[in-house]
């Protein structure tokens, strides 16, 4: 295997364990507020590896100058910090409880 | 006469309409090229009357200094949220923490919070007051998915991330 195609292996792999904790969070942790951090976070840096691989991939691999997929890590890193904002502000909107332990409630009038 | 500015109002915005148009079709293909250029001068040109004027970046290079910062704290955080996904739920700490900002500018609070949500283990909640915009403090919340110590947490947040934003706009 070459260079880059180790490269590519190695981003795809990354990618994939970044996405996987992101959906980890979802399941595991205990309320809306914090289950929020699985995707803002390590999904967004997942999907931007997967991306880099695929850009090392047809660029250096099958010799074709693709660069679209800069589009998609530049929509993906706008977007998914409004998408958490939108959906944290209707939760708190419909006051919804956090875990027993988050303090600071009252910052957020809950 | 009509001058320049009336039938070309936002050139680098142009650029930029251009450009995505050619890296979504993936090609440069003179057929692309002249139906790029088309819409790069026509959609600025509709909708110029629309827009809210937003202030320009006044430091170009303070502001790819903050984006490679940034992209390196998103690694950094990354590392950090696993650790904390996988350890026990009982030790989280999560808190809302509300940060003073200095800022006043909307599309500067906008790329403050998204900077916020996408980096030290929280997410901005809401910015008060809402509607605002010049008129005295506004505060950012923020959900802290493991809150250490909230002063070091507001510094940071406003040394790391408010400062360089005030220098760029």
């Amino acid at each position: 295997m070459s260079i880059i195609e180790w490269l590519v292996a190695i981003l795809v792999v990354a990618g994939s364990l970044f996405v996987l904790m992101g959906s980890v969070a979802l399941v595991k942790l205990p309320d809306f507020y914090t289950r929020l951090h699985g995707p803002t976070k390590a999904t967004t840096l997942g999907l931007g590896a997967l991306v880099l691989a695929s850009m090392a991939y047809f660029n250096f691999v099958k010799g074709e100058l693709s660069l679209q997929q800069l589009l998609i890590a530049l929509f993906l890193f706008i977007t998914a910090p409004i998408t958490a904002h939108m959906l944290i502000k209707a939760a708190l909107h419909l006051k919804l409880n956090g875990a027993k332990q988050t303090s600071g409630k009252e910052n957020a009038g809950l | 006469m009509v001058s320049l500015k009336n039938w070309w109002p936002t050139p680098i915005r142009s650029l930029f309409l251009f450009l995505v148009w050619l890296l979504l079709n993936n090609s440069v293909a003179i057929i692309h090229l002249f139906f790029g250029l088309l819409l790069a001068w026509l959609i600025p040109l509709l909708i110029h009357k629309f827009r809210l004027i937003q202030p320009g970046i006044k430091k170009p290079g303070v502001a790819l200094g903050y984006g490679l910062m940034v992209l390196g704290d998103i690694i950094v955080a990354n590392l950090q949220v696993i650790r904390l996904v996988l350890g026990p739920n009982k030790k989280l700490r999560p808190a809302f923490v509300i940060v003073p900002l200095d800022l006043t500018d909307n599309l500067a609070i906008t790329i403050l919070a998204s900077t916020v949500s996408l980096t030290p283990g929280t997410v901005s909640a809401d910015v008060l007051p809402l509607d605002a915009e010049g008129a005295g403090q506004r505060f950012l919340l923020l959900h802290v998915l493991d809150l250490v110590d909230e002063a070091e947490l507001i510094a940071q947040v406003k040394q790391r991330y408010e400062a360089p934003l005030k220098e760029i706009f």
